[in-house]
């Protein structure tokens, strides 16, 4: 605890700098505030409409750990297959690929049209993000067991399934996390990107992405930057909420964990 | 302390009998294991094993001794029934190698612990996978294999936690839990310090004489295998066949005075000249003082 303060400092020190350099660039300069707003502005801003601001932030939020939740789910069911033989690997791991590849913006027409606007839609693009990385880490985990443990498995006559619980599943975490890690990140930026062209219309239902087109066509560029805020802030506690449960799962065995404890 | 390990005869036995391996056993028409013109090629490959045989009484303490590409780890592996005979026969107790892995451990050169397992979970493993036993069986029966190989004090640490040669004790405790007749150990010691190999060496003749099972070892080692077996069986390449088998005559228990005893040095002298002679070239690795 005393380290992670010590490792916070640092960082703060230079969030304090940039921000005095940036209120007095906007003084000196005389930037107008539909441009670059002071910081002040923007917490203010904040502060005024922090009732609308909540809203777009907890339907982001609902939209984000749900889809990512889903795509947790699917994407080690996924992963569990493919993990059954290289060759469903082989037939599949081409079009889990196409998860990766085929742009988002490329779908989104197809979504709107099938699923309509609203949150549905919004966590499908979510999920369509997050799957991916999750796939291949977890696939990966499952299938890199070394040689000599499954022939020791195989000495002791074990079963498919205690090779999978005994075995491949524990073998898998550190891959699955480094996964999830991955798809945390990705999760906020689908909830964003989602809701760009199919959040609801309706007034009051539309998240951060919404709320950002919004107040940037209003010229409310101070509520922009505050929206900006909101979307790094909820990022930022959701990859920290699963690396501390990555913490919590491999600390007492795995060698990363280990490492970030000595450093 | 559980008795030993009692070595019965598949069939007719007869009167045990003290032989200088030090292992009570009964005398058995029949080998423990006999391994007949055996083959092993991948494919239309270069055959790996040509024309094996060997047989091993109960008791015995075998070490496979060659240069790398001998194909002894594969030998190991066919007896474990780890991989498919491509002609000739294995026997084990009666039984072929898959149908006799309840009779066997393995070990391999790494000591292959799961990471997430402390190290009486590792022990556990093989009573969990085999033996239907409640869980404070399992951990009594997992606590005297640990105190065994020395381990009580690092019971509930990591393998992270461990040095190369504690590890290996570990996976040695593991084997052993589900009280095996045969023990395969594949190069187990090749990966560590001189110093602990010597140690290890002697505690494992000492499981032995506790438990009395019977062991194939591979090894590079000259003198960890004269210390160590009854019989080295040297082998050679290309393809692998066995070429001479020497009777280790020093009778157990071997203890740490044996390795500077001259008539052991002038046995290891004269394995590794076989060895060397069989093979060529100076077997660099296996020069042990």
């Amino acid at each position: 605890m005393k380290r992670f303060f010590a490792d916070a400092v640092w960082p703060m020190a230079v969030l304090v700098l940039v921000l005095m350099l940036w209120h007095g660039a906007t003084v000196v300069f005389k930037i107008p505030a539909y441009v670059l707003p002071d910081p002040l502005r923007v917490i203010e801003a904040g502060m005024d409409r922090h009732e609308s601001l909540a809203k777009a932030l907890r339907i982001s939020a609902v939209a984000a750990v749900g889809g990512f939740l889903l795509s947790v789910v699917a994407g080690v069911a996924t992963a569990l297959l493919l993990a059954q033989s290289p060759l469903i690997r082989r037939c599949l791991v081409p079009y889990t690929i196409l998860l990766q590849t085929v742009p988002i913006v490329a779908i989104a027409p197809l979504i709107l049209m099938w699923f309509g606007s609203g949150l549905r839609s919004v966590i499908l693009v979510v999920v369509i993000i997050c799957l991916f990385p999750i796939i291949a880490n977890t696939t990966q985990g499952l299938t890199s067991v070394d040689r000599n443990l499954l022939d020791l498995f195989r000495m002791s006559n074990a079963s498919r399934l205690q090779v999978l619980f005994k075995l491949r599943l524990p073998h898998a975490l550190p891959a699955f996390f480094t996964g999830l890690r991955i798809s945390s990140g990705l999760s906020v930026i689908g909830a964003f990107s989602g809701e760009w062209f199919a959040s609801s219309k309706s007034v009051g239902e539309g998240g951060l992405g919404y709320s950002i087109i919004y107040a940037s066509s209003q010229l409310q560029t101070d509520y922009l930057f505050a929206l900006v805020l909101a979307c790094a802030a909820l990022g930022t506690c959701f990859f920290l909420t699963v690396v501390a449960c990555e913490w919590i799962f491999l600390h007492h065995w795995h060698e990363s964990a280990l490492k970030a404890e000595e450093d | 302390m559980r008795p030993p390990h009692p070595i019965s005869a598949p069939s007719q036995p007869v009167a045990p009998a003290s032989t200088p391996n030090g292992v009570t056993l009964a005398l058995s028409p029949r080998p423990f294991i006999s391994v007949e013109h055996l083959h092993k090629q991948y494919g239309q490959g270069a055959p790996i094993l040509s024309d094996v045989s060997l047989a091993i009484a109960a008791g015995d303490f075998i070490s496979l001794i060659g240069p790398s590409g001998c194909g002894k780890s594969t030998l190991l592996k066919l007896v474990a029934g780890l991989i498919p005979v491509s002609q000739g026969t294995i026997n084990v107790d009666g039984m072929t190698p898959g149908n006799a892995r309840e009779l066997m451990s393995f070990i391999f050169q790494d000591a292959t612990l799961l990471p997430w397992r402390n190290v009486i979970g590792n022990v556990e493993l093989g009573l969990e996978l085999e033996a239907s036993l409640d869980a404070s069986r399992r951990a009594e029966k997992a606590n005297d294999l640990i105190r065994l190989v020395g381990l009580t004090h690092v019971a509930r640490h990591y393998p992270r936690q461990l040095s190369g040669g504690m590890k290996m004790r570990v996976s040695i405790a593991r084997a052993l839990a589900t009280r095996p007749r045969l023990l395969l150990m594949d190069e187990p010691f090749g990966a560590l310090d001189e110093m602990t190999r010597d140690r290890l060496n002697e505690e494992i003749l000492r499981l032995r004489s506790e438990q009395g099972w019977t062991a194939l070892f591979v090894t590079h080692s000259v003198a960890e295998a004269v210390f160590l077996s009854t019989r080295v069986v040297v082998m050679q390449a290309n393809p692998g066949r066995i070429r001479r088998e020497i009777p280790i005559p020093f009778p157990f228990p071997r203890t740490e005075a044996l390795r500077s005893d001259p008539a052991f040095l002038s046995l290891v002298g004269d394995v590794s000249h076989a060895l060397r002679e069989l093979n060529g070239a100076l077997p660099g690795k296996e020069s042990h003082p």
